[in-house]
């Protein structure tokens, strides 16, 4: 399959249509704005929500029945994705939706991916198309659907003037509309020219998820087959003619400067082409093929200025953080009574502090765009996260006109939240521009794409507590010091009250995700403090460490008390039932409270994030030191679930990449740059180290909440919390790889 | 120049001798399904077969593989007995990102052509690829599911 049909365009279409059913509700930007402010260019943000009636000339594109979906005469049913696949299965949900509302044949169901640039042609038809927060699938489930429910009614409506029959006579399945009376069908491909021409009903009626034949069924993905033969072109695999390619390299420590490079020791290299100067603190080696650039990167000589952060480590950037332990800090996210007030007059106070490292995406496949520049207009195949936000920084690059230049989503090797981040394409253009009229296809070594992460933030936290009478929580303070992403990413969204996102899933009250526990006298607060390192969206994002201190600390109380840590837990959640229903699902499924097998040891844990409600149970043993997680059991309750395999799909995936990072991974800084280089260093989760994973998925309706991301948070807490059953030993450093167990 | 039997075609490439085989199948031969992931044979994102076995092509010089050697990648393992592996990734959806499934199929595919009845543990120390995804329940279904087709194909005959 060629790279042009793999990353089909959504048409080329340009200019006003009348195709604009969606009534403007602010969802799409809004929506985002809860968790993440994203860096949207201005442009980008003030391209105007489509409104009905807008620009209400021309016809629809041929084939299209709503901007969402073309049919065909051969009935093949085309669903446009506006949201990036990333291998977390959006694409095949949206699809299902679509397809459901639409009543059409699923084995007839394609698909093929919006254009940021088509998108803003017709004022955002596809709206937003940012995929982050695991709200690829929440957040556009309503306007699919309508745009399902839409097409279907325009279909009916066709096949039904075609007859001269009411529609409400009309009945369709599986893309076949019927008229009983008088033993007549027509198939979806036939009628669909017709309904092309028929305006598009604003007021649909939406299915009851339970009435649903195509959603929330475990049909399989849509997008497997050329991953299996290796067919699929991603962003690294693309070749385009007369295209050179480009690898580069930007200072190790993040801040610093290019100095020199002395290009002359390479440039006889075979197939070198050049070696430039990208930005000021980045080179590119050009040449005809990958290895002959490496070859000559490797052999290089810079010279860089690494700036006031070159003697930055660990260390220092550890004793930065632990500043912000103690002393005042005006950024509060939860405080219910006066916990610093019963803290200080208690006798006894249960205290511990806890700390979280860098973590790197680490996506399978490193960064790439390969980009084609002229002084007319710049062309962009990527696979990016936020193909709006690309488009701009793809504009603003290459300087020109945004209607000058497009971004070719491509479908992505992992991402995780790195291309959230559009750093790297802006380094294309900037190395095409150098290249006018040749296509230049960047590649990021492994090494570059270690080096140049935009990182899980580093932490700490400080719990102290109280327990009353009755061994419960009387007291709770938790100073969570660090790093802010949103300082970095959005310096703007910072406001008097600091960055609202490090609190996921502590706040008193969010649809996003509140604190599981009631706690008389609650204080949860945030003292930041940023080091160079630059940080990002990491999968999970900050319930990461959130859940690992806030439920390791919960299971260092129950322990305080006395009590068991799931019965300990229950106590203080008589508020909070949709927690409680997932955490009762696992102790029951993985049999808490009976016995274990010998040498096996249970840890449990849960939390919400990202709108849904997780728990889990974890069972290890400890052998001469040896960690070895043998079982996990994980529920989640999402509200809805499209597709329930790709949910267990996710949450098991949550798992490996979860425990990678706590247990094997870790990234440290060594004289200002991050250390480890390759897979060589920073660790990760293999088939070895997998554990069995059930997963229990109970949707109790009503709220659509995300998949990808949330279960990642209990992972870490609930093995930790084993670690402490097996060994009495508490894990409050991560990685564990970095703690002697056998002295435990 | 190198030759090299890729696929069961012989074929040749104009290149430097110290180029790895990766390289070489993804850039001069266009055989891109074999991924680039860390260049240290870490990952296993490069896996092919050479004469049956496994092997990391990023960290193999090509002009360290023999001209008689067999070299099979992804695009080629549809032609050989061992599709079943492919078909068996099919049939339990094993895919998430999809950017290591060639190389983790390579991996089951030569594991399973060396050990026709696998154990979990043989399974979990013999593939030692890394998906960032986690994909590892499934491929270790999926590893089991295609060895048994294939002892049942065998049985057949």
């Amino acid at each position: 399959m060629s790279a042009a049909t793999t990353n089909a365009t959504a048409t080329a279409t340009t200019g006003s249509t009348r195709r604009h059913f969606l009534k403007a509700t602010g969802l799409a930007a809004g929506g985002l704005a809860l968790e993440f402010t994203l860096p949207v260019s201005s442009a980008v943000a003030q391209t105007p929500t489509p409104s009905p009636g807008a620009g209400s000339t021309g016809a629809a594109p041929a084939g299209e029945v709503t901007a969402w979906l073309l049919i065909h005469p051969d009935e093949s049913v085309v669903i446009r994705i506006a949201r990036a696949e990333m291998g977390q299965g959006t694409l095949t949900g949206l699809a299902q939706l679509v397809a459901e509302e639409l009543e059409c044949d699923w084995s007839k169901v394609r698909f093929e991916l919006v254009k940021p640039g088509a998108n803003r042609a017709r004022a955002r038809v596809w709206r937003d198309m940012g995929t982050g927060g695991s709200r690829g699938i929440r957040g556009s489930q309503d306007y699919v659907r309508k745009a399902g429910a839409a097409a279907r009614s325009m279909l009916v409506s066709a096949a039904a003037q075609q007859w001269a029959v009411p529609v409400t006579e009309c009945s369709v399945e599986a893309g076949t509309i019927r008229h009983a009376a008088s033993k007549r069908q027509i198939t979806f491909g036939a009628v669909a020219a017709a309904a092309n021409q028929l305006p598009i009903p604003e007021d649909v009626v939406l299915k009851d998820p339970s009435q649903w034949r195509i959603a929330g069924k475990p049909l399989k993905r849509l997008d497997t087959a050329d991953k299996l033969d290796g067919s699929l072109v991603y962003g690294m695999d693309l070749r385009l003619p007369g295209m050179i390619v480009a690898l580069p390299k930007a200072c190790p420590v993040h801040g610093g400067m290019l100095v020199s490079f002395d290009k002359q020791a390479v440039l006889k290299m075979p197939g070198v082409r050049d070696v430039i100067k990208v930005d000021d603190a980045t080179l590119a080696v050009l040449a005809d093929r990958f290895w002959q650039a490496k070859r000559a990167l490797d052999a290089l000589p810079i010279v860089w200025d690494k700036g006031p952060n070159a003697s930055v480590s660990s260390a220092s950037i550890a004793a930065l953080v632990s500043e912000g332990l103690q002393g005042d800090t005006p950024f509060v996210g939860n405080r219910q009574g006066d916990a610093k007030a019963q803290l200080q007059g208690a006798a006894r106070v249960i205290e511990a502090d806890y700390g979280t490292p860098f973590q790197n995406h680490a996506p399978m496949e490193p960064l790439s765009a390969t980009v084609q520049w002229t002084a007319q207009r710049c062309d962009v195949w990527a696979p990016t996260q936020v193909a709006e936000a690309a488009l701009a920084t793809v504009a603003d690059a290459a300087g020109l006109d945004i209607t000058a230049c497009e971004v070719h989503p491509m479908r992505i090797g992992g991402s995780f939240g790195r291309r959230l981040a559009t750093d790297y394409l802006a380094m294309a253009v900037r190395i095409a521009k150098q290249r006018p009229g040749v296509p230049v296809k960047m590649m990021w070594t492994r090494e570059e794409d270690m080096l140049q992460g935009r990182f899980h933030p580093v932490t700490q936290c400080r719990l102290r507590a109280t327990l009353d009478g009755q061994g419960r929580i009387g007291a709770l303070h938790m100073r969570i010091a660090g790093q802010s992403i949103t300082s970095f990413v959005n310096p703007k969204a910072i406001t008097a009250n600091g960055d609202a996102t490090v609190f996921q899933g502590l706040l008193a009250e969010s649809p996003e995700g509140h604190f599981g526990y009631e706690v008389p006298h609650l204080l949860i607060d945030h003292a930041m403090r940023n080091p160079h390192v630059r940080p990002g969206y990491w999968r999970g994002v900050n319930t990461n460490q959130n859940a690992i201190y806030s439920e390791c600390f919960i299971d260092e109380l129950a322990h305080a008390a006395g009590k068991d840590p799931f019965e300990f837990r229950k106590e203080h959640m008589a508020k909070r039932p949709k927690h409680l229903a997932v955490l009762q699902a696992v102790a029951d499924r993985a049999g808490w409270g009976k016995a274990a097998p010998k040498g096996v040891f249970r840890g449990i844990a849960q939390y919400m994030g990202f709108g849904s409600y997780t728990a889990a149970v974890a069972e290890v043993s400890v052998k001469d030191g040896q960690l070895k997680v043998l079982r996990i059991v994980a529920a989640t309750d999402p509200g809805h679930v499209v597709n329930p395999q790709q949910v267990e799909a996710q949450v098991a995936g949550s798992f490996v990449y979860g425990l990678g990072a706590a247990l094997f991974g870790g990234n440290t800084v060594k004289d200002g740059a991050i250390a480890e280089t390759n897979f060589d260093t920073y660790g990760v989760m293999r088939l070895y180290d997998m554990p069995a994973v059930e997963v229990i998925v109970m949707p109790s309706g009503g709220f659509w909440g995300g998949v990808g991301e949330p279960t990642i948070a209990v992972a870490a807490p609930a093995v930790l919390n084993a670690v402490f059953a097996a060994t009495g030993k508490r894990i409050r450093q991560l990685p564990l790889k970095d703690t002697d167990l056998s002295k435990a | 120049m190198t030759e090299l039997n890729v696929n069961n075609r012989q074929l040749r490439a104009d290149v430097e001798g110290d180029t790895p085989l990766l390289w070489v199948l993804r850039e001069e031969l266009q055989l891109t399904g074999t991924k680039y992931g860390c260049g240290v044979a870490q990952c296993g994102a490069c896996t092919v077969h050479m004469d049956g076995a496994a092997l990391r092509s990023c960290v193999m010089p090509v002009n360290a593989v023999p001209a008689t050697a067999k070299i099979v990648t992804i695009e080629g393992l549809g032609q050989t007995r061992l599709k079943v592996v492919q078909e068996a990734w099919a049939e339990l959806d094993v895919a998430q990102c999809g950017y290591c499934q060639p190389g983790m199929i390579m991996a089951a595919a030569a594991l399973i052509a060396q050990t026709p009845d696998p154990s979990d543990e043989d399974i979990r120390s013999g593939i030692t690829n890394i998906c960032r995804c986690g994909t590892y329940p499934r491929v270790l279904a999926a590893t089991k599911l295609a060895a048994q087709r294939l002892r049942g194909a065998g049985a057949q005959r």
